[in-house]
């Protein structure tokens, strides 16, 4: 009744309109922020793999780089590109993907900053079944990796035996996978102290990560599973944002909270058991890209697009400086496996980030 | 007690005795399972010895009696060692999960474990070390430097330090001190050899100097981790909560780290990296006495000694070469925690 008899040249600026005009500029603003951080994280990608694949024995220009990647050169920098450089660049873009996916997965489901593969025991059960693998059986290369998946995804299952009791809460997962992580390391530990120190060095590399043994076969069959599981993310992406909410809300909202978190779970647990089998537990990618990820943002959403592009530009820019950069900086002839390189940059990064950072919504 | 005070309410009066009841129930027990633990790791080993024969080695040695000699040189340190670096490692695990209000946090989450082990690293690569009494200093050094960068680092920016804040440094600093170890590591066989058995943790080859010249700082964490219990009472309810108590949180959560650093540098500089106590004593003390960190740090320094010690003591008798402590503790505390966990009715995520 009283805004009618207000004049109209004041209606115009009534409180609701100016939280109204708020409210718009302020998403807006965020939405040009979320443009732009992404549209910033795909170019600093593109860039580093470009500039991996230009680098090497062969350098290459970018224009070289780009007309044999779209199949205008015949010569020997196709050959250089798909056969030497690309397979390489590639499956470090998978694994920081995959990684990145799964930490941010395990994050937000499990509500804690600290549960990613490597605190819940994926990457260390991956890794008990990769060293034993390696010190017990002897083998290499592809049953490593069969091995390195079994002991993963064996902890996932037993994870998913031990904690669900009419439903799966994140304390209990996150509690029982630190207690498995702990077992498998030990069991590391056994066959490190036990083994011969020149196989013990083989199966300590193995478990930094490491990119260098790529090639296509091993490309493809992460890409393949990659291509199943990402459509599932996007799948359950709209359920995790829901159970955010809490569990009485969004089940409010027609979901059941508890098969969500334990679908969301299940797909973090293959994410991660994929990327560790094809490249080793690369150290610290999938606990720092959500974070990072969610600080560039800055508006509390769930970035799990935003997570695998940082994970991406951690792995590949981190092995640009593993491959080309530390080999001339080390006394020795070394060839340096890429996780050593995403603890080393990533840490410090997050660090500087937390000490400058002005917000905190991760 | 002013006449003014409001009546309490009558739940809590009867929750506080029941609390400090089973809270000295079962510090009476722990101190008698530790007595009954500390002796039989004298007696069993590589060479069982009678109790009759502990107890005259322990009162009136005989010089040249075999017996006395192992169980004065060898078994009388590690069981002490084991004693103080349990204590150690179980109350700065306690304090660690109440100031990080983050049930998962150990002791080696400040970047106190890998600080210490990259000091190790230099010890050996660096100085040429390989004794483990001289890894002490390097180890304390490198856990006290890896805390400070982390709680500096956590204090800048906007809000100041939060547990998350804590948490991340942490974490970070971890990953960071890990790759430099893994580069040194992977270049130098040498190092590996000596630094693989440094790093699972073992409460063997220990002498009874490492142990006296790292007890002060034991003695002082301890005594501050037993005073800290009510600051971390109100810190439990968030950090405005607390101050509206009248804690000081900044320097309550200071104090609160500083024995961290004093309990777990010790702890790591006498038996190595294992955090897995600190991790899963706090939650058996939990489910023994409550959310009281009062009571929770107290059981914690009892409770930890006990699983530090049962694993030492279980590793020499089951394989004929001895199994380091550091490897069974995970065997023996990991199915309590697993149990622990199931049977909780905790929802929260």
């Amino acid at each position: 009744m009283s805004a009618l008899l207000v004049p109209d040249a004041e209606r115009d600026t009534t409180p609701a309109d100016v939280a109204r005009a708020g409210l718009r500029t302020t998403r807006l603003r965020r939405r040009a922020r979320t443009f732009a951080t992404t549209l910033t994280l795909v170019v600093v990608a593109a860039a580093v793999a470009v500039t991996a694949l230009m680098l090497g024995d062969y350098p290459l220009s970018a224009t070289d780089v780009v007309r044999a990647l779209v199949g205008l050169d015949d010569g020997p920098a196709r050959i250089v590109v798909f056969d030497f450089r690309l397979p390489r660049v590639v499956l470090g873009i998978l694994v920081g993907v995959a990684f990145g996916l799964a930490g941010a997965l395990f994050q937000s489901v499990l509500r804690n900053t600290l549960a990613s593969p490597d605190v819940i025991g994926v990457s260390q059960g991956a890794s008990a079944g990769a060293v034993g693998a390696l010190l017990l059986a002897g083998v290499t290369g592809f049953w490593v990796s069969v091995a390195a998946f079994a002991g993963g995804a064996a902890v996932g299952l037993l994870l998913y035996a031990v904690s669900w009791r009419g439903g799966m809460t994140g304390y209990r997962f996150v509690l029982s996978g630190i207690g498995v992580a702990y077992v498998c390391t030990s069991v590391v530990g056994y066959l490190l102290t036990r083994s011969d120190v020149q196989e013990a060095q083989a199966a300590l590399l193995w478990m930094t990560g490491s990119v260098a043994q790529a090639d296509w076969p091993l490309v493809t069959t992460l890409a393949v599973a990659l291509a199943a599981l990402v459509p599932l993310v996007v799948l359950v992406a709209r359920g995790l944002d829901l159970l955010l909410l809490g569990d009485e809300q969004s089940a409010g909202l027609g979901l059941r909270p508890e098969l969500t978190r334990a679908a969301v779970i299940a797909l973090g647990v293959a994410l991660a058991c994929a990327a560790t089998a094809a490249a080793g537990p690369v150290a610290f990618v999938a606990l720092i890209a959500a974070p990072v990820a969610r600080r560039l943002l800055g508006d509390g959403s769930l970035a799990l697009v935003q997570s695998a592009l940082v994970g991406v530009v951690l792995v590949t820019g981190a092995d640009l400086v593993a491959q080309h950069l530390l080999p001339a900086l080390l006394p020795v002839e070394f060839s340096v496996p890429v996780g050593v390189v995403t603890g080393a940059i990533g840490g410090p990064y997050l660090i500087w980030l937390m000490a400058a950072g002005r917000t905190c919504t991760s | 007690m002013s006449l003014l005070a409001p009546p309490r309410p009558a739940r809590e009066s009867v929750r506080r005795p029941r609390t400090a009841l089973r809270g000295s129930l079962a510090v009476v027990v722990l101190l008698a399972l530790l007595v009954l633990l500390a002796f039989a790791s004298l007696m069993w080993g590589a060479r069982d010895i009678a109790p009759a024969d502990v107890w005259a080695a322990l009162v009136s040695p005989v010089t040249g009696g075999n017996d006395h000699g192992v169980v004065r040189n060898e078994r009388v340190p590690r069981t002490l060692i084991g004693l103080v670096a349990g204590a150690a490692l179980g109350a700065a695990g306690a304090l660690m999960q109440g100031v990080t209000r983050n049930p998962i946090a150990d002791p080696g989450l400040l970047g106190l474990n890998s600080g210490a082990s990259l000091a190790v690293i230099v010890a050996i690569a660096g100085f040429h070390v390989t004794s483990v009494d001289g890894y002490v200093w390097f180890a304390f050094l490198g856990a006290g430097v890896a805390a400070l960068i982390v709680y500096g680092a956590a204090s800048m920016g906007w809000e100041g330090v939060t547990p998350v804040k804590l948490a991340l440094v942490g974490a970070a600093v971890t990953a960071t001190a890990t790759s430099l170890i893994t580069v040194v590591l992977l270049m130098d066989r040498n190092t590996l050899r000596e630094f693989r058995f440094w790093q699972v943790g073992s409460l063997a080859n220990r002498s009874l100097d490492a142990l006296t010249s790292v007890l002060p700082f034991v003695a002082v964490g301890l005594l501050v981790a037993l005073a800290a219990g009510r600051v971390l009472n109100a810190l439990a309810l968030g950090d405005d909560v607390a101050r509206g108590l009248g804690q000081d949180v900044t320097r309550g959560r200071l104090l609160v780290v500083l024995a961290v650093v004093l309990l777990c540098g010790s702890a790591v500089s006498l038996v190595g990296p294992i955090a897995f106590v600190g991790l899963v004593v706090p939650h058996v003390a939990r489910a023994v006495v409550g959310p009281d960190y009062r009571w929770i740090v107290a059981l914690s320094m009892l409770i930890g000694p006990l699983l530090l010690l049962a694993a030492d003591v279980i590793g020499r008798l089951v394989v004929a070469g001895e199994l380091e402590a550091g490897l069974v503790v995970a065997f023996v505390g990991a199915p309590v925690l697993l149990a622990l966990v199931r049977g909780s009715r905790s929802v929260a995520a």
